[in-house]
């Protein structure tokens, strides 16, 4: 990923030489142009196309809002109720992730999920245990949200 | 147009101080550290999120001064706050803090006791 941007900036860089012109717009349009280029010949990378991988980094910045907004909710809903109806626990939930800096992205997704915080990860990097504030219902909600981060996480760095 | 962007400010700032007033009644509510920690780690983020937004908001409607500091410390708080807030209740776990009478199960628990009979 990181090769393909710094060629889109050597591309960028050789048009405003080309132009003459050193000025952000020269530069942004060298940078289209370059993204067009880097397109066409998309085969030749083993990668796939960077700007992919950005959308994705994008829809997991989303994703990571839209869960902290919706564990707020649900925090203060146990919170402000009268009388305190929670069943907390800790469970287990194996992780098919294997690089530190994705389990580290978990871990912090997981712990601003509803009613989720992440306890302890294993020595093998395998099992993330996790405290839930309400375990009787939500385990199986729990697990469908995190198949939507570890899906998230890993279209990221597939 | 100013008047609009001052309002959501205020708005935001609001919600940022009444998200802490809950996250503090959690944290005395609420029956034991883990519990607590739910509460502290996940309102106080989005207090302090929503209350930076409504400050930079604010400064950028009346003094046309964009304060990108502003927007960095978010950052730095949306990254730095689950980490310590896991870091906490992990020490409370090492130390053996007891979960709340009311838990209904720990896998933890379990995993340890089967690698101590290994």
């Amino acid at each position: 990923m990181s090769f393909q941007i710094l060629l889109n900036l050597l591309l960028a860089f050789t048009w405003m030489f080309l132009k003459n012109e050193y000025s952000g717009n020269t530069f942004t349009i060298g940078y289209i142009l370059g993204l067009l280029i880097l397109i066409v010949f998309r085969h030749f990378f083993n990668e796939r196309f960077y700007l992919l991988r950005v959308y994705a980094v994008m829809k997991l910045v989303l994703l990571f809002f839209r869960e902290l907004l919706l564990s707020n909710i649900a925090v203060l809903k146990v919170i402000l109720k009268p009388r305190l109806t929670i069943t907390p626990g800790i469970f287990a939930l194996e992780t098919k992730l294997t690089k530190d800096w994705e389990i580290t992205t978990l871990a912090n997704l997981i712990t601003l999920t509803p009613g989720t915080l992440v306890v302890n990860v294993s020595a093998d990097n395998k099992t993330l245990y996790i405290h839930a504030m309400d375990l009787a219902d939500k385990q199986e909600a729990i697990d469908n949200i995190k198949n939507t981060f570890e899906k998230a996480i890993m279209e990221v760095s597939r | 147009m100013i008047e609009t962007f001052k309002l959501i400010a205020g708005i935001l700032i609001l919600l940022g101080a009444f998200l802490f007033l809950a996250s503090t009644l959690g944290v005395i509510r609420l029956p034991d550290v883990y519990t607590r920690n739910h509460a502290a780690s996940k309102s106080t983020t989005l207090g302090v999120t929503s209350i930076l937004i409504g400050t930079c908001i604010y400064f950028y409607a009346q003094h046309g001064h964009f304060n990108s500091r502003l927007i960095l410390a978010i950052f730095f708080i949306l990254l730095t706050a689950p980490v310590a807030g896991h870091l906490i209740s992990r020490a409370a776990y090492n130390t053996n803090v007891k979960l709340w009478k009311n838990s209904s199960e720990d896998d933890l628990e379990k995993a340890r006791m089967a690698k101590r009979k290994e």
